[in-house]
């Protein structure tokens, strides 16, 4: 590990200050702390943004904004996520341990890295993302938990975050901050596929910060979502596959559907396709399968992760199976 | 600023980068804080940090600062009486070679008191309801997070169980 300065950020305009001059953003670290310490990633000077104001609290719309630096537990106990966001909730604790989950931050957890193990073996193993050129160990090693979608000749790793697919099925918006003023980016925009360039992961631009987290107002079939993971062991285990779900269904019909999909992609993967062949059709399994097979048509098998496809189709069939009988 | 640890007051390091956990256990000789992994994927080095199980092993000791830090040494009395979770882990062999112990006394004291603010697992199936019932299954989700690789989990899950039952009493 390099050395390096750590600051608590008075504030924002403070934290804006010390990124532009180079300072990397410590959120709870749980990432940050093994990347730096694994020598993966090196940092001269960290400020910790963890400590600046974090609330959680309802917009003028009906939707919630959330401050970055909201604690995932924080989050996923607050009443409002339960009541209006399930999917949110049971998301945020699938994820990681509940230590864990107390140390981490909204904002890190979106920036979170990927798990993949050459990515983390700066000694042993080639990484186009850790080292742009290098080659990828993952191509031809253990890559039961990879991508088969969205992936490139270069890069073939999966976002770890269980929290971000259900924002992607929520539609939200993240909040950013940086020298040129403020925006906001669709969380499913955010993250950006390797294709040549591994190396990059998102749209954030050098000195920006993310400082919420928006959702609009819950939908009926928001209201009625879940968030079901399936691991290699049943808690505190990354995900091979996972699944947000939301349905809404009158007279016999589905008039909104959603889903998201985890482990499979280098961003968490709305299922647009699938959301769509679902309008207006019964709820059965036969017609939630078709839809997923729709969204999975693109889906390309690596040599150790061929499983993931039909995993992903069963256990989309099986959460929405379980929304659309709660509700008959 | 200062860390208070077990109710004392301590400097942070000068050197940033050591963890929370190397604060405590080489220079602030507090070694019942056990080191597993040192990645975040043991629980073995779980402590209170205002109140809340943290992983010490990647909280860098300065973002301590100005926070209150519990360890397992703080835990039986003055007298040397140990805590009712001590007691309970003893009588229900919630242990073999001891080193993922206080780990797993800290995670679970913090736990009942999230259990007791009513925050929910990945397991409580109600999410909207209020307190979830304490099941077995209940503590080993929300344990998952200090493993024990002599497998004395079955005795941890029994000492805990006793601990809340007391509690609530
Ligand atoms: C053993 C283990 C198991 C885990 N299991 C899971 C799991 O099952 N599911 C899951 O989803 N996650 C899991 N995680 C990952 C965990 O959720 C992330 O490490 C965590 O969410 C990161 O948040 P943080 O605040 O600690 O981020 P940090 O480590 O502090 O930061 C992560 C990155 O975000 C940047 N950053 C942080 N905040 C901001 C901000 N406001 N603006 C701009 N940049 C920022 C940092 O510079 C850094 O690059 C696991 C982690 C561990 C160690
Ligand atoms: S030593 Fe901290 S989690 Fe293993
Ligand atoms: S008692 Fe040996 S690791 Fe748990």
């Amino acid at each position: 590990m390099t050395p390096f300065g750590y600051a608590r950020a008075a504030d924002r305009a403070d934290a804006l200050a010390r990124v532009g001059s180079g300072a990397r953003v410590l959120g709870g670290g749980t990432n940050l702390v093994d990347l730096l310490r694994q020598n993966v990633e090196q940092a001269s000077e960290l400020v910790d943004v963890s400590r600046l104001e974090g609330a959680i609290r309802e917009s003028d719309d009906g939707g919630l904004l959330i401050d970055a630096s909201v604690r995932n537990a924080t989050l996923a106990a607050h009443p409002l996520v339960r009541h209006r966001y399930p999917v949110l909730a049971r998301a945020l604790l699938a994820g990681a341990s509940a230590q864990i989950r107390n140390m981490a931050t909204v904002g890190g957890n979106i920036l979170q890295r990927t798990r993949c193990m050459y990515f983390y073996d700066v000694e042993g193993a080639r990484c186009n993302k850790r080292q742009p050129g290098a080659g990828c160990d993952a191509m031809d090693g253990f890559n039961r938990y990879h991508a088969v979608l969205g992936a490139s000749d270069q890069c073939i790793a999966t976002h770890p975050s269980d929290m971000c697919v259900a924002l992607a099925m929520l539609d939200a918006v993240i909040h950013l901050s940086g020298p040129d003023g403020e925006r906001s980016v669709p969380l499913t925009d955010f993250h950006v596929l390797p294709n040549a360039t591994p190396q990059t992961e998102t749209v954030l631009k050098p000195g920006e910060l993310i400082t919420g987290v928006e959702l609009p107002p819950p939908s009926a079939a928001v209201t009625h979502s879940e968030y079901r993971k399936v691991r290699d062991r049943s808690s505190y285990a990354f995900a091979l596959i996972s699944v947000a779900g939301g349905l809404a269904i009158a007279e016999g019909r589905i008039t909104e559907a959603r889903i998201a999909l985890g482990g499979v992609a280098a961003k968490p993967w709305r299922a647009t396709r699938a959301e769509t062949a679902l309008v207006c059709v019964a709820p059965t399994p036969d017609a939630f399968l078709a839809a997923i097979r729709e969204e999975l048509v693109g889906a390309r098998p690596l040599s150790g992760n061929g499983f993931k496809i039909g995993l992903a189709e069963r256990t989309v069939v099986a959460v929405l199976g379980a929304l659309a009988g709660a509700r008959a | 600023m200062s860390i208070r640890v077990n109710g004392m007051e301590v400097l942070p390091p000068d050197d940033a980068r050591v963890s929370l956990l190397d604060h405590l256990r080489e220079h602030l000789h507090l070694s019942g804080t056990k080191k597993g992994c040192d990645q975040g994927a043991c629980g073995a080095c779980t402590v209170l940090l205002d109140g809340n199980r943290v992983l010490s092993c990647l909280t860098l000791a300065a973002q301590a600062d100005g926070s209150n830090v519990q360890t397992i040494e703080a835990l039986a009395a003055e007298s040397g009486a140990l805590h009712a979770l001590q007691r309970a882990f003893i009588e229900h062999d919630g242990l073999q070679c001891g080193y993922c112990t206080p780990g797993q006394i800290c995670s679970a004291i913090a736990m009942a008191e999230e259990l007791r603010r009513g925050d929910p697992s990945y397991v409580t199936l109600d999410l909207a309801a209020g307190p979830p019932v304490v099941t077995r299954a209940e503590i080993r989700e929300r344990m998952s997070g200090n493993l024990c690789r002599c497998g004395a989990h079955n005795g941890i899950v029994e000492a805990i169980e006793d601990m809340l039952v007391e509690t609530a009493a």
